[in-house]
This record gives C-alpha cells, sequence and structure tokens, in this order.
C-alpha cells in the first residue's frame, strides 16, 4: 500500500494540503498521486463515517442471505453484479457456507426493505430464496466502535 | 508548630518535579495542545484489557505471590529470553514490581549505603536523581551530547567516575531524548562497569519503541548478565501506564535483596495488572508493531516540522520524544520558550532542564497524539517561533 493511501485511512483526510503538510511533498505531488489512485481504481472514493443511530433517523438495515442459481458461463457474477446495482443495496459478498450472497440493504423502513426483497429481490430470475434479518441497533461501524472507549478525561496533560 | 521540622530533612531537600509545576499551568488551559504527555495515547489493546476483566469475573482479587503470578514471571522469563538474550530462572531471577519506578527505587535501596555514588547519563527521567537521594546515594550525571544525538557515551562516564562509584543507571532508548546505544559503545560500556566493579542497572522501558537498528540490552553482553538489573514494563511499549507493572530480572542474590524491600514496601503487583501482562507477552506483539510503526511515521513528521521552523532537532532512534534546541534559534531559554508558547500559541511541551540540567536549551514533545493534534501544534509552534524571531530582529542593538 502506498504512503498515501495508508496515511488517508489513518487520518482520514482528504485535504491535499494536509496530507502533503503529514507527508512532507508538494500539495501538487500529492494530487497527482490521488489522480492516479482513483484512474487506476485503488482509490474508489471519500466515505464520510458517520453515526448510523445519529443520522439515519427512522432508516432501518437489514442483512440477507440469498441463495442463487450459478450460472454456466460466470458462475454467480452475473446475479450478484445485478443485486448489486440496486440502490437500496449497500453491499453484497459472495460468501462460503449456507447461502450465496450476503446482501447488506438500507431502507425508510421496515415496509420499504420487506418490499424490496419480496417484490424486486426475491422475483429475480434465479435467486432460489432469501432469509432476512434486520439490524436492531450497531456497536462498531467500519472498525469504529460506537460507544464510549478509552475515557481518558482524568489523563494529566502533561506527565514525565 | 513548624511543620517543615517534621518532614525528613532528605525529603525537605528533594526539589520539586519541573514537570509538576508545568502541569499546573496546563490543567487550567484546557484549549491547548499538549505535546507534554509521556505516556501513549493509545488505549491499551482490547485483548489485554478484557483478560483483566476475566480474571475479576473470576473472583482474582488476591494478594499474589510476593515476586508475581509465577505464570507471568515463566512468560517474562521467555520474554526477555527472545527479545533481549539473556536466560533468567522466573522462580529466583524474576520479580514482578508495580512499574519500573518501583523496580528503580528498590533496586537503588538494596544497592546504596549511604554516600554510595551513581553514575548515570543526562538529560534522563525525572525521578533518577531523587531516587538515588532517597536512597541516601551521591547522583554523578553525566552529559549526554546533542551533538551525537543524545546517544551513549562511554568516554564520558569514564571521564566521570570517581572513587565510591557502585552503580551505574542506563535508559537506553532514553526519556526525554530518545537516545539510543548502539553495540560498539555498550561494549565499551560494559568493559568500563567490569574494570571499575560497577553495578548496572538498565532501564529498557522503551526497547520495543526503537526505530533504528536493533536494540541491544547490556546484559546479553559477555559477563555483564552477572552485575546488570534488567528493568522492563509495560506501560510504554504495550500501552499499559495505569495498569503499573513492570519487572526487574538479574542475579538471584540481587533480585532477593529487592524482594526483601518489595514485600515490604509493596507486597506484590495488582493481580489484575498481572493477569493482563500475561495476556500482553502472549499475545500482543502485533499491536506493539503497529504502534511502533504509527510512532515512527508522527517521529518522522514532528522532526522535519522542528527543522523546518529552525528548531534544531536530531532524529530520536528510540521512545516518543522529540527533543529540540530551542534556545540557539530563539534567544530565549527553554523555561521561558516553553512558558510563552503555552500562553501565546497554547501548546504545551515541557522544558528540557525538567531532566536535568543537561537539558538546557531543549524542550521534550511528545509524538505520542494524534496527527490532527500534532498537525495544529507545530503549526502553532511555527508562527511563534517566527514571531520570537521577528521581535528579536526589530530590537534595536544596545548601546
Amino acid at each position: 500500500m502506498s504512503d498515501l493511501l495508508a496515511m488517508i485511512q489513518e487520518t482520514r483526510d482528504p485535504n491535499p494540503a494536509s496530507l502533503a503538510k503529514v507527508l512532507g511533498r508538494s500539495v501538487d505531488e500529492i494530487e497527482g498521486e490521488l489522480q492516479t489512485l482513483k484512474d487506476n481504481g485503488s482509490l474508489l472514493g471519500w466515505v464520510p463515517l458517520v453515526h448510523p443511530s445519529k443520522t439515519d433517523g427512522d432508516q432501518v438495515r437489514a442483512v440477507i442471505e440469498v441463495k442463487i442459481s450459478p450460472e454456466r458461463e460466470g458462475g454467480f457474477d452475473r446475479l450478484a453484479h445485478r443485486i448489486s446495482k440496486f440502490e437500496e443495496v449497500e453491499a453484497c459478498h459472495l460468501m462460503s457456507g449456507a447461502y450465496d450472497l450476503l446482501v447488506i440493504v438500507r431502507g425508510k423502513n421496515l415496509h420499504t426493505v420487506a418490499s424490496f426483497v419480496s417484490e424486486r429481490l426475491a422475483t429475480i430470475e434465479g435467486v432460489l430464496s432469501t432469509a432476512t434479518h434486520f439490524l436492531l441497533r450497531p456497536y462498531k461501524e467500519h472498525g469504529h466502535l460506537l460507544g464510549k472507549d478509552g475515557d481518558n478525561s482524568e489523563k494529566p496533560a502533561v506527565s514525565a | 508548630m513548624n511543620p517543615q521540622e517534621y518532614i525528613a530533612e532528605h525529603v525537605q531537600g528533594l526539589p520539586r518535579s519541573g514537570i509538576r509545576d508545568f502541569f499546573a499551568i496546563v490543567s487550567e488551559m484546557p484549549q491547548a495542545i499538549s505535546l507534554g504527555i509521556g505516556e501513549p495515547d493509545f488505549v491499551t489493546p482490547w485483548k489485554i484489557r478484557e483478560s483483566s476483566i476475566f480474571a475479576l469475573e473470576r473472583g482474582k482479587t488476591s494478594y499474589t505471590d510476593n515476586r508475581g503470578l509465577l505464570s507471568l514471571r515463566q512468560e517474562i522469563s521467555t520474554y526477555v529470553e527472545k527479545h533481549f538474550g539473556p536466560t533468567y530462572d522466573p522462580r529466583s531471577e524474576v520479580l514482578v514490581t508495580v512499574g519500573v519506578s518501583e523496580a528503580i527505587d528498590i533496586a537503588l535501596r538494596a544497592l546504596l549505603n549511604p554516600g554510595d555514588k551513581v553514575l548515570y547519563h543526562e538529560p534522563c527521567y525525572v525521578s533518577y536523581a531523587p531516587s538515588i537521594s532517597l536512597a541516601f546515594g551521591q547522583a554523578i550525571p553525566v552529559a549526554t551530547n546533542p551533538d551525537d544525538s543524545f546517544a551513549l557515551d562511554p568516554d564520558a562516564f569514564e571521564q566521570a567516575w570517581e572513587p565510591g562509584c557502585k552503580v551505574l543507571m542506563l535508559n537506553f532508548p532514553t526519556n526525554p531524548t530518545g537516545g539510543t546505544a548502539d553495540r560498539e559503545k555498550l561494549e565499551k560500556l560494559a568493559k568500563f562497569a567490569v574494570e571499575k566493579d560497577l553495578i548496572v542497572i538498565s532501564d529498557e522501558i522503551y526497547a520495543e519503541l526503537t526505530y533504528e537498528g536493533e536494540h541491544l540490552s547490556i546484559a546479553a553482553l559477555p559477563g555483564m548478565q552477572e552485575r546488570t538489573i534488567f528493568l522492563h514494563g509495560f506501560s510504554k511499549a504495550f500501552a499499559m501506564t495505569g495498569f503499573r507493572v513492570g519487572f526487574a530480572c538479574g542475579p538471584d542474590w540481587l533480585i532477593d535483596a529487592m524482594m526483601k524491600i518489595h514485600q515490604y514496601c509493596m507486597m506484590c503487583a495488582p493481580i489484575l495488572s498481572q493477569e493482563a501482562a500475561i495476556e500482553a507477552l502472549r499475545h500482543g506483539s502485533e499491536d506493539v508493531a503497529r504502534m511502533r510503526e504509527q510512532y515512527a511515521k508522527r517521529r518522522d513528521f514532528v522532526v522535519r516540522r522542528f527543522n523546518e521552523m529552525g528548531l534544531h532537532c536530531h532524529l530520536p532512534r528510540g521512545s516518543f520524544y522529540a527533543f529540540p534546541a530551542v534556545s540557539a534559534s530563539t534567544g530565549l531559554d527553554e523555561v521561558e520558550f516553553c512558558h510563552r508558547l503555552l500562553r501565546e500559541a497554547e501548546v504545551a511541551v515541557v522544558p528540557g532542564t525538567a531532566f536535568g540540567p543537561h537539558g538546557q536549551g531543549h524542550v521534550r514533545a511528545s509524538f505520542s497524539t494524534s496527527y490532527e493534534k500534532l498537525v495544529k501544534a507545530t503549526d502553532r509552534m511555527e508562527r511563534f517561533v517566527d514571531q520570537v524571531r521577528a521581535d528579536g530582529e526589530s530590537i534595536p542593538a544596545a548601546g
């Protein structure tokens, strides 16, 4: 991994000026490398890290286990790509084990997600079955604990 | 009633810590960015914390063997052999202490008769000189040289030696300078210790935070294990400062003498901390490597920034402190620099003289903090330094 990519992931700061300062390189150089990383597909974009229950309002998320039929040419790929293209789908992974795809879906309420599963997802030719699990409460997102951890409020500001 | 008459004279004579004075000011300024913290900014890795919770759930709330849990001493013995070289018998040559600070205290008390002299390098950790005084010893500080990145200088020790020297204290990598000791110089110093029949107390608390080359313990050199008390702990490398657990390894007769004091003054290290320490040694190496990698990157950043703003700063080869020279380029002494930097730029660093007179002209800045804060703090420092220089140039020459 390039030092720039590692630093972006660590600082979560996409500002070329501050990245240039931390890495000791010119802003032009950083902007050029960011463009290269985007062009070659290494850097897909910027995702703000938000607290789901503080920002989603009443939105709900569900994890759906999907069984699908593999195809003669391409295996699971065509169906997986097709499912991934729905706006409601946040993530889609081919899995080992009892089902084939793990699909994470977001909707404004239970009804919306249920409708998506029953009317759009389950009706795709090749989808054999679905099992939907609604997420009740998040505790960790993208490696970040959502509760308080490391309470250092009483740590001395200066120590030996 | 004069309260001071009741305080022992050798305690009355102890100087106040320069860090404590500074802490009092900084604690009144919550908006200041502190680079004055002498501990990791990482929280103890969860697996280590969790092992302590698990021990508590199982009702492990008792005293332990004075020497520490045998299982911990066995892990320490294995860890020290693997990472430092010497082999210690966990039953007789390892003592678990309440941090390295306790180990330093009881080692000195076990060794010194009133007036015995202790050689140590300076600038150094704040407790060395007071601990020697409290053990009724005589401190013989030996300056390390900023032009040599404050590295170990065996010739300086040889020149400083005088009759009555009994102990040699080392701390490499060094708090506050980040200085280290290479093999050639360590071998020369070991030869000197043997010639002068010195006992070595080697505080290697920052050993895992070595960024350039391999850390070498003086205890691993031929003939040295028998005259060295190797001190180490969990606070820095494993980010476990609040657990207060460290250890001493050495010949059984030295450990026995330290044990005599430890059993009466401390009894044992807290069992929950000892349980956490076992987990740290068994499964913490990846966490240590991850933190070291982070510190190394931050070090490169702050050292570059200090040099960019004209504060000459050597590359610390270990620890998580930079020790830039501030007086030469600003005309301010290190204490005035720190006070003005705090008041005018709201950044806290520690005057070098808090670590002994040889820290004159320098400040200690910890890079154990987030990039965001390091960037802001160094930007503020740069503006402050520029302003001080501009003010200095605008003052007409006297006469």
